[in-house]
């Protein structure tokens, strides 16, 4: 878990804005299959697609988006990590 | 200790947030950032989305900032001219290189291209500067309203902007390369690239009839100074009238083409369903029985004056904005302020070029209540904004009039 900076903590209560374009922290719902979904996803992106697109994908739009990130993207999760990623978004940010 | 991520934790619901300022008054700018918001984006977008503020930009909307997705808030949308450091930012991939301009190449080349070259910034430079105002506007703007939901970067309202570009003429630096007459596509990629090897790199064409016209330019100025990193430095592709994906940030290469180009960014993805829009411009070699590229921008307008919502004063008001299209022209905007049974044209402004925003107002008397207020722009085709969404599955063009409630009292 990265600690803020005193510096940055102090920017931070003065504008509340990020200015470390690397460091948006999102913490997604606590559920199982979470820590899949944070070990697969953000090696590419950050976690904030998740919520941006919630709470309107059902089961079958979530599997689409896990499948293209596998096929279109080539992103490298293993069939059972993208059952459980897809199991969890639906559950945790679908609708 | 607090780590940033518990301490944003706190705010990670919208209901959370909505009280934040409340219990922690270094998040009140957080609860504008909320407000900033384009109102009918995804519940889940309001759950993080701050305003943000990357080095040489003024605070933007930020929903994602790896790969970097930041929105322009409305209210930078009150000028023809986007500043640069009010210009949105958008990216597919997250490894984004830092360019020297000092040691920047751009190779142009390609199977339709007799002597391929390699040019340096001062090499681009040295060719004659073409200037052209024109608006930059991601093809997926506006998608967080589309309904149902389409996946993607939920943009409200503020993933374009307009600024004055200079650069050289396209087709004097495929000249250099010696473009053939078999050039059907010629095709651009640029520095940014993906984490992962086996993500489609972004490369993107256009016909070869559009890349050789006098407007289409490789810039290296965005409104008289240097391109920020962010929107393309050194020097970025500019297709006036296009959607922004084809303006290639940074590029690096160049290929005039006698095939298709065939890889993931046009041949799955930015297309449109086939005869849905009102769309001029085609794009014959990749075009398929069922979709399209997608091309030029559809004729739009914005009301930046206010927010819908917005307590103005009973009596006299001025509503005003931005209108712009494809590259034809803004003939006229019309505005009505009775659930568009009577409309009546807004007054324009200064009109810099068929690309270009065109600024509007429309004065009117502003009863005690509720007043609605719709706006419809009609180019020089005489194309005009449609009142339903035209749904298509990646939620492009989308040009609904708008229709905002201003609360007079």
């Amino acid at each position: 878990m990265r600690i803020l900076s005193i510096a940055v903590a102090a920017a931070f209560a003065v504008t509340a804005s990020v200015a470390c374009a690397d460091d948006k922290p999102i913490q997604l719902k606590k559920a199982p299959g979470v820590e899949k979904v944070e070990a697969n996803c953000q090696a590419c992106h950050s976690l904030s697609y998740i919520p941006m697109n919630s709470p309107f994908p059902n089961a079958a739009l979530w599997d689409a988006e896990v499948t293209k990130m596998i096929n279109a993207f080539g992103a490298p999760i293993d069939a059972a990590d993208a059952k459980d990623i897809k199991a969890y978004l639906t559950k945790n940010y679908g609708s | 200790m607090i780590t940033r991520r518990n301490l944003l934790g706190t705010a990670g619901t919208g209901a959370v947030l909505a009280f934040a300022g409340l219990r922690f008054p270094e998040f009140a700018q957080a609860q504008g950032a909320a407000a900033g918001l384009t109102a009918g984006v995804p519940e889940g977008v309001g759950s993080y989305a701050t305003m943000a503020t990357l080095p040489g930009k003024k605070p933007l909307i930020l929903l994602s900032d790896r790969p970097p997705n930041y929105e322009s808030p409305l209210e930078y949308f009150r000028t023809p001219i986007t500043p640069n450091d009010q210009f949105f930012v958008r990216y597919h991939l997250a490894d984004i290189p830092e360019i020297d301009p000092k040691t920047y190449k751009i190779k142009v080349g390609g199977d339709a291209a007799a002597t391929p070259v390699e040019i340096s910034l001062d090499d681009l430079k040295a060719l004659p500067a073409v200037e052209v105002v024109a608006v930059n506007q991601c093809s997926g703007n506006r998608r967080g309203l589309s309904k149902p939901h389409v996946a993607g970067v939920e943009w409200g309202y503020g993933a374009m902007g307009c600024a004055k570009w200079k650069g050289a003429k396209l087709k004097d630096v495929l000249a250099k390369a010696g473009i053939k007459k078999e050039a059907i596509e010629v095709s651009f990629n640029g520095a940014d690239g993906p984490v992962v090897d086996k993500t489609p790199d972004f490369i993107k064409s256009i016909p070869a009839w559009k890349a050789l016209e006098d407007t289409t330019i490789v810039a290296y100025e965005m409104n008289g100074q240097p391109l920020p990193h962010l929107n393309g430095a050194p020097a970025r592709i500019i297709v006036p009238g296009w959607t922004g994906t084809y303006w290639m940030k940074h590029v690096t290469e160049i290929n005039a083409l006698s095939k298709p180009q065939g890889g993931f960014w046009m041949a799955a993805a930015y297309r449109i369903p086939l005869g849905k829009f009102p769309i001029r411009d085609r794009f014959v070699s990749q075009e398929t029985a069922v979709n399209t590229p997608i091309t030029e921008i559809v004729v739009n307008s914005l009301i930046t004056s206010h927010r819908d919502g917005a307590k103005v004063k009973t009596g006299k008001l001025t509503v005003s904005g931005m209108a712009w299209d494809g590259g034809y022209g803004i003939r006229a905007v019309e505005v009505s302020t009775d659930g568009g049974n009577s409309w009546t044209n807004a007054k324009l402004g200064e009109d810099l070029g068929p690309f270009a925003f065109r600024p509007w107002s429309f004065d009117f008397s502003a009863k005690k209540g509720k007043n609605a207020v719709m706006v419809n722009a009609t180019n020089k085709l005489g194309q005009s904004q449609t009142s339903e969404l035209i749904f298509n599955p990646a939620g492009y063009h989308n040009n609904v009039m708008q229709n905002i409630s201003l609360m007079a009292g």
